[in-house]
């Protein structure tokens, strides 16, 4: 077997990225792949900054190849490796920190750099550009701050950055040199309507405006000044204003470079073992910013390097979309005004709609849609097929739904387009391709079409499209709800609805409801507690725990039985009691005639069928004895099983009892997403069964070997190991930063082993074990939020909060009865 | 029956009942839900769900209805009629508001 050829790629954007998914789905071993990244990171959504930015996604959820992928498919990444040199005589790069790696084919993808202005002031701190995920996290990192923000740039990165800025909580103004808003992608009517929509979200935007300089005190900015003498405050000042492709690696290379790196139709520069791909590219005197030609161009890499020396790229028409929630603007082509062209629009001045179409020779050459714009794709279909249109031209401005007589359902339209229509932009994905795929692979939700096809899954903009077709093709089998929503109040699943309290502040119920768009007024029982739970768990501080929204046993501390009584459970700490304990039970069971006793699994005492009247008197009498409650009833932390450890087992290795207390007294009071519970054994003989438990101890001579994730009721799972400490301090520390953990990421009744299987066994370690800052901030984060969870309430109770959950509101006599 | 010939008794105040909640009224051996809507609509259903007779006072209340807090069915505040695929009904009594005051059609 001959040696493989070596392919070694500079950059590590989203073109290489679908270069290297085309090469290997072509042939997986023909190449030895390394990749040379200037970021410290994997590869992720570029697309996708702007919902990181305005806070509605997270970094782990634009990643699109992570470590695995890579490590998967053999591919050698280095991180942080800027590329210092390419030498094409003795077919090398080397990195600038030293190093060197030999290729037979060499692929630049360099992308491209923001164009920063040198006005005065442009190197002051707080000057930033919006292009990768470090701009982002500066980005939110200043916006902390509260105060006041700059954009220079009206384009789409700079709209979308003030988008996000404004979301962030900043007062945010747009400079923009032109007269109108997107001048390139928009005609100024449609630029006009932007402009209005961003005053309308509170942004303010100023055209025609020409930035003399920026302030600065410190080196810190605090301001920029206008050629008109206008002075506006800012702490951060973002440079939106444009890209040039990064070519100055592969100038000092001697490749042939104009305004990027000039490539033939084959994508190969001037010498013919090197390829470059993206944004660093000139092709036919063409610069591509947009990521759907960055695909075409990943496709013919891929070809060319198996092989396939026809492949050939031949320029884009691009589409253009803006990423801003609440905003839909679409536009596609050319739309200048000539002589030789027509023109057809729309305006519906209410509804907020503008759709404009330009026409010549009877083909469509440019749209512009702005408040509706699903019909976009048929409109960029009709475009790049230069169909003629002259027969449907009277009904052509209303949208396909309306070709062919009476206007069709959605879902009729999605059936009449041609299998060779585009549905994802992004990704170039047709429909055929779609549903061929979701028959032959027998796909059932958008996840695993994504997954396949990738259609939908960069900017997603075309997701309702998808799902439709997932309707069409497979009828009534396709069930969007299987995939996540809460409950029927809402389309949002659990994880969504958890991050957009955090990213938005959403600090009450009826916040979350307004801001997050609830179907219903007022909930229903699925959703309400959830909300409830998130916010006391979020706002720890600031929340004030709605009652109403709290399930019955939670509300009344107790556990309804099926007649309607309520049972009662004391804390018994660890398991731990003694005889005026006992004697005090044995008290308010003969004082109430509380019908039955009973030991439990979590080693403690049930007192069963109480009158919800008499739980007031009943914990008054326990509260007496010392007895707090047990909060046997919650979502909440329950129990800490204990062996008798070294305090009197011959086997013991480690005070497990007293462990266990101290675990109980610390967390008690907590709440948790599902109901927590937990033991500590003093010996791998395990008398406390604690490797079933949700969180578990197990005492070795060493010390402390910590378990999570087990399961002894519906599923029947062993504990999973989080890993060993040495003392009794760092047991703490651990299972606290893991139940806050938990806390914070679990989906309401999702028990710990079923956020475990979710997010990961190996992050949760990374989290927890190996990284200390993380873990730290876990606890603190902990220890804080039992400041106020760490009240009795049945003792608050026996003091007279909630009244009026135990009494009836009235007792008649019986003659007003009938 | 009619309007005319019941006996209104005032059973309370509106502000004893919270609101999203509900508080039980005892006439003899039957027991009585006061519910209380967000909009401060009151309604008043026999404490028993026509499904294995849960208290249905001890619900979560929202929009028009109450969920059973023993098998979470769902019933409506205003006929008593379980909602969705359950099939049964509660009974509901007459109530209304004068000012302040919760008055009960016996």
């Amino acid at each position: 077997m001959s040696a493989k050829q070596k392919l070694v790629v500079i950059g590590n954007g989203m073109a290489p990225g679908r270069m290297l998914e085309h090469l290997f789905e072509l042939d997986a071993d023909a190449y030895d792949v390394t990749i040379f990244n200037a970021e410290p990171r994997v590869n992720y959504n570029r697309l996708m900054l702007s919902p990181v930015l305005s806070g509605e996604k997270a970094y782990g959820d634009i990643i699109t190849h992570d470590d695995d992928w890579y490590a998967t498919h053999g591919v050698t990444l280095h991180k942080s490796a800027r590329i210092a040199g390419i030498d094409r005589t003795a077919k090398t790069v080397t990195s600038e920190n030293g190093i060197t790696a030999a290729y037979d084919k060499l692929v630049v993808a360099t992308g491209s750099n923001p164009f920063i202005i040198p006005l005065p002031g442009h190197d002051l701190e707080g000057v930033l550009t919006y292009r990768d995920l470090d701009d982002v996290e500066k980005m939110i990192e200043v916006a902390g701050s509260k105060g006041a923000a700059v954009v220079i740039g009206g384009g789409l990165l700079g709209l979308e950055a003030a988008a996000g800025l404004k979301a962030q909580g900043m007062d945010v103004t747009v400079l923009h040199l032109m007269d109108t808003l997107m001048e390139r992608q928009l005609d100024p009517a449609a630029g006009y309507l932007l402009e209005r929509a961003f005053e309308d979200l509170g942004i303010k935007v100023m055209t025609g405006s020409n930035t003399k300089q920026i302030l600065g005190h410190d080196g810190q900015v605090v301001g920029v000044e206008l050629e008109d003498g206008t002075r506006l405050d800012a702490c951060m000042v973002v440079m939106a204003v444009g890209i040039r492709p990064s070519a100055e690696l592969a100038k000092e290379a001697g490749l042939a470079v104009n305004r990027g790196i000039v490539v033939s139709d084959h994508m190969v520069t001037n010498d013919a073992d090197v390829f470059a791909l993206g944004e660093c590219v000139e092709h036919r005197g063409m610069c591509y910013g947009l990521v759907a030609p960055l695909y075409d161009m990943a496709k013919v890499i891929a070809a060319q390097l198996t092989g396939d020396t026809s492949a050939s790229y031949e320029g884009s028409v691009t589409a253009t979309k803006l990423k801003v929630t609440g905003i839909d603007l679409y536009s596609a082509g050319d739309f200048a005004e000539a002589e030789d062209r027509e023109e057809i629009v729309l305006r519906d001045a209410t509804a907020g709609i503008y759709k404009r179409l330009v026409l010549k020779d009877d083909k469509i050459i440019g749209a512009v849609l702005y408040g509706e714009t699903a019909d976009g794709p048929w409109f960029f279909d009709l475009l790049k097929k230069g169909t003629d249109v002259s027969e449907m031209r009277d009904t052509l401005i209303f949208g396909q739904a309306y070709q062919g007589g009476a206007p069709l359902d959605p879902m009729a339209a999605v059936a009449a387009l041609p299998d060779d229509a585009e549905i994802c932009g992004c990704n170039g994905v047709c429909k055929g391709a779609i549903t061929g795929a979701i028959t032959e692979k027998g796909l059932t939700g958008l996840d695993d079409v994504r997954a396949h096809t990738k259609a939908s899954a960069s900017c997603g903009t075309c997701t309702g499209l998808v799902e439709q077709l997932l309707s069409f093709t497979l009828g009534d089998a396709y069930d969007p709800a299987a995939v996540t929503p809460m409950c029927g109040c809402t389309d949002l699943g659990h994880s969504d609805v958890r991050r957009l309290i955090k990213a938005k502040g959403l600090e009450t119920i009826p916040e979350v409801m307004q801001e997050l768009e609830w179907k219903t007024s007022c909930g229903c029982a699925k959703c309400r507690p959830a909300l409830n739970y998130y916010l006391v768990c979020d706002w720890p501080d600031e929340y004030a725990d709605d009652y109403q929204s709290r399930f019955i046993n939670e509300r009344v501390h107790a556990n309804i039985q099926k007649d309607g009584t309520y049972s009662v459970v004391p804390r018994m700490w660890g398991g731990m009691t003694s005889s005026s304990e006992l004697r005090a039970i044995a008290d308010v069971v003969d004082k109430f005639e509380i019908p039955a006793v009973k030991v439990t699994g979590g080693q403690r005492i049930d007192m069963l069928g109480i009158k919800k009247e008499d739980l007031p008197a009943v914990w008054a009498d326990l509260g007496e004895a010392g007895f707090v409650s047990g909060q046997a009833y919650a979502k909440g932390l329950r129990t800490v099983k204990t062996c008798v450890g070294t305090n009197w087992c011959r086997f013991g290795t480690q005070d497990s009892t007293g462990l266990g207390i101290k675990l109980e007294k610390f967390m008690w009071g907590s709440w948790t997403p599902a109901k927590l519970k937990m033991a500590v054994s003093g010996c791998p003989r395990n008398c406390a069964e604690a490797t079933c438990k949700d969180i578990g101890v197990i005492c070795v001579d060493s010390g402390f070997e910590i378990h999570f994730a087990g399961a002894a009721g519906l599923d029947i799972k062993g504990t999973e190991v989080l890993g060993h400490v040495k003392t009794e301090d760092e047991v703490m520390e651990y299972v606290v930063a893991l139940a806050q953990m938990y806390r914070e990421q679990g989906h309401y009744l999702e028990r710990i082993y079923k956020w475990a299987k979710r997010i990961g066994i190996e992050e949760i370690q990374r989290q927890i074990m190996d990284d200390a800052a993380a873990r730290k901030a876990y606890y603190d984060r902990f220890v804080f939020s039992q400041k106020f969870a760490q009240v009795d309430p049945w003792d608050e109770r026996v003091s007279g909060k909630d009244k009026h959950e135990f009494n009836p509101i009235a007792t008649l006599n019986l003659e007003a009865a009938e | 029956m009619n309007a005319m010939s019941k006996n209104w008794v005032a059973v309370g105040s509106l502000a004893d009942i919270p609101a999203r909640g509900a508080r039980c009224v005892k006439n003899g051996e039957t027991t009585i839900a006061i519910f209380r809507t967000a909009d401060d609509r009151v309604f008043a259903l026999e404490d028993k769900c026509p499904h294995k007779n849960g208290p249905l006072s001890q619900g979560i209340v929202h929009d028009g209805c109450v969920t059973c807090p023993l098998h979470n069915w769902v019933i409506s505040l205003e006929t008593g009629q379980a909602q969705g695929a359950d099939e049964g009904e509660t009974r509901a009594f007459p109530i209304r508001l004068d000012g302040d005051t919760v008055l009960l059609g016996l």
